[in-house]
């Protein structure tokens, strides 16, 4: 295989910079970037990309970096920014609005865990505080993964049918500062899979109002409207697969990637990095004749409740891995996947690898073997993966 | 709404459109909407983009899709008036359109939550004109203390009057070392509009001080706005100056620093009258000011009174 090796920084960062060339024939390319580990090598090397109708600002902020790609979007050119952690705590409000405004900004955010107390290793629990903010979000599971996915927003969010904010996440330091062999396309291919963007309603010119003060009625209508875009996502997505598939010769994975889980007795669903772990644990359980399967969820939001339900019929015992702790419920992935499975089924939550913990296949297995033994559910368990 | 209703809707945002159309909300003696009208004289025929944080101008706007306003307008989030027109700065320049992105935002969204952003864009020198309507007061939310209300001002939160000074904001902005920042008077049109053109004008960041009289706010008859400005002007408090590069200041308008401008403005303002703050507690704070501003202008002696 060929390719170069690269930190899924760096291939994010590489991604949007071959994101920005391809709109310098429409209004051009917009960042603004600030550091915060462990994403700054993101903005870093996109800082030093020379990018043809293309401006990467520095500024003092998230909240700032955020409000540049709102004010660059609403102009009409493609937009990008890269954060993590309370750095995307510190942008939340302009999260919101990215949305809101229906700008289609993409981010890349290094899932690193909340503080203080002060901690930079990976943990979801960043991104899933933003679940309801009117974000597309798609979780990576390695570096090619990322650079693919950064791609793949940049067309889905600018598509018309949907005209979203996109974030593509990835963990810190797993894949974040983790070289690996990432195959980097020609900006030529990249030019001929994402067209100019021509966002509608574009502040140039007319004198329309963005943002405008509005009243009940409008805000139904308004976050109707914003449901039904999230509604069209996966179609497009199969769309998106395909164009990609046609240029670049792989096709990006499916926002529910099954892994032997067909026959599967017990079913394990997680997100991210942990997604690569389960896959090795299901591979030695087999070995031993222990009928595991995996499901991983690439896209978050919109959620893929009638996949995971089509996953999960027939299926008497799931576990559910969480890298977050919604404090007071459990792990969110599993709140939310927890009645999509047939009456009876057990659907046990694990919280493991909380705070960067090391998952390995062997937690995995243990908590198989758990699900397995238990004829119903019972609380969440918040596992101990430790360094 | 159907397209043909939202196109009668939508002007052309051309010279001929007014910057402030009829049916904005503002209320009567509105310092801030004479600012806007100012400010529509001055760009003539240039094109302009708002760029407006949550204030009072961002409701005046009226709801959506309306709009009172005959630009292309973005409101944004409260504190990010100065990084939004710079991602539209930006997105304006790679097109190679001639656009003045201007911030229209409050001393709130300027002085205290937009004081980030604003820095940081004059230290990165984006080419925004940002001009911060100061009526002193967070106006929109009713009423409260701002760190650009004067000492002595009651407001809804600081009942008895503002015990601190207000902040020196264009002593700040010039200390960035922007090609432009003006103080702009309401009552002095001619200034007004000389240094709008200017700024509208000039590339890098610019920044306007206008005060703004908030008959609301200030508890004060909204007929009175414009003699209210003409007063704190000629009494010292609010020094009309023009300031280059942060370097070369210049006094455009020489007060009389005449006790009876500084009582007057007081006593027609209800805002001044329960913390009893007189003209004689406040003339100690302007002569300091006057001090620091006539040995940055290069005039130790004002102009009309040299030999």
């Amino acid at each position: 295989m060929s390719g170069q090796l690269l930190s899924a920084n760096h291939a994010a960062a590489i991604g949007a910079a071959l994101a920005g060339r391809a709109n310098r024939t429409g209004r051009g390319f917009v960042s603004g970037v600030y550091p915060i580990t462990p994403s700054t090598e993101c903005m870093e090397l996109l800082c030093n990309q020379e990018i043809e109708k293309g401006h990467v600002v520095r500024v003092e902020s998230e909240h700032s970096a955020m409000a540049v790609c709102i004010g660059g979007a609403a102009g009409g050119a493609r937009t990008f920014t890269t954060s993590s952690s309370n750095g995307l705590a510190f942008m939340a409000e302009n999260v919101v609005a990215a949305a809101l405004l229906r700008l289609p900004v993409v981010m890349v955010a290094a899932n690193r865990t909340l503080g203080p107390p002060w901690n930079i290793w990976a943990d979801h629990g960043d991104t899933l505080m933003l679940r309801d903010t009117g974000w597309i979000q798609m979780y990576c599971a390695d570096n090619q993964e990322v650079l693919d996915t950064v791609l793949c927003a940049f067309r889905l969010a600018e598509d018309r049918r949907i005209l979203l904010p996109a974030l593509v996440c990835q963990e810190a330091f797993v894949l974040s500062h983790t070289m690996a062999r990432t195959h980097v396309p020609t900006q030529d291919e990249v030019d001929r899979f994402l067209p100019p963007l021509d966002l509608p309603g574009r502040l140039v010119g007319t004198a329309r109002i963005v943002g405008g003060l509005t009243v009940p009625q409008t805000t139904e209508v308004h976050r109707a409207q914003h449901h039904q875009a999230m509604g069209r996502f996966f179609e497009v997505y199969r769309e998106v697969q395909d164009a990609f598939e046609a240029v670049f010769g792989r096709r990006p994975a499916d926002p529910v990637v099954p892994y032997r889980a067909d026959d599967a007795d017990v079913l394990v669903v997680s997100m991210g990095t942990i997604g690569s772990t389960v896959e090795r644990a299901v591979d030695v359980a087999r070995e031993k004749g222990i009928r595991l399967g995996a499901l991983r969820v690439r896209t978050f939001r919109p959620f893929p409740a009638e996949l995971l339900a089509a996953a999960f019929r027939g299926r008497p015992r799931i576990a559910v891995i969480d890298r977050n702790v919604s404090l007071g419920f459990g792990g969110v992935l599993w709140g939310e996947a927890r009645g999509l499975a047939d009456p009876g089924a057990v659907v046990q939550g694990y919280m493991i690898g909380i705070g960067g913990g090391d998952v390995r296949p062997e937690h995995v297995l243990a908590l198989a073997e758990d699900v397995a033994s238990r004829q119903a559910a019972g609380a969440p368990v918040l596992m101990e993966a430790g360094a | 709404m159907s397209e043909s209703v939202l196109a009668t809707l939508e002007g052309t945002g051309g010279p001929a459109e007014p910057l402030l159309r009829p049916g904005n909300g503002n209320c009567g003696g509105c310092g801030m909407s004479t600012a806007l009208q100012f400010l529509g004289r001055a760009r003539e025929a240039r094109s302009i983009e708002l760029v407006i944080p949550a204030s009072c101008a961002a409701v005046a706007v009226g709801p959506f899709p309306y709009s009172a306003l005959g630009v292309p307008t973005i409101l944004t989030t409260f504190g990010s008036a100065a990084a939004v027109a710079t991602g539209l700065s930006h997105a304006a320049r790679l097109n190679g359109e001639g656009t003045r992105v201007v911030c229209w935002a409050g001393d709130g969204g300027t002085y205290d939550i937009g004081m980030a952003s604003l820095s940081g864009a004059a230290e990165r020198n984006e080419d925004i004109l940002y001009v911060c309507y100061d009526n002193e007061i967070y106006g929109n939310t009713g009423g409260q203390r701002s760190s650009a209300t004067p000492h002595g001002a009651a407001t809804s939160n600081t009942l008895r009057g503002k015990v601190e000074q207000k902040k020196d904001i264009l002593g700040i902005m010039a200390a960035h070392r922007i090609p432009y920042a003006a103080s702009v008077s309401l009552a002095h049109p001619e200034d007004a509009i000389r240094k709008m053109r200017r700024a509208l004008d000039m590339k890098g960041f610019r920044f306007l001080h206008v005060l703004a009289p908030c008959p609301t706010g200030w508890k004060s008859e909204p007929a009175l706005g414009i003699e209210l400005v003409r007063l704190a002007v000629r009494s010292g408090l609010f020094p009309v100056v023009e300031v280059i590069d942060g370097r070369r200041t210049t006094i455009n308008v020489e007060p009389d620093f005449a006790e009876e401008a500084l009582e007057l403005y007081l006593s027609l303002q209800r805002r001044f009258q329960k913390s009893e703050i007189d003209a004689a507690a406040l003339r100690p704070a302007i002569d300091r000011h006057w001090r620091d501003l006539r040995a940055r202008s290069g005039r130790i002696v004002p102009a009309d009174r040299e030999g």
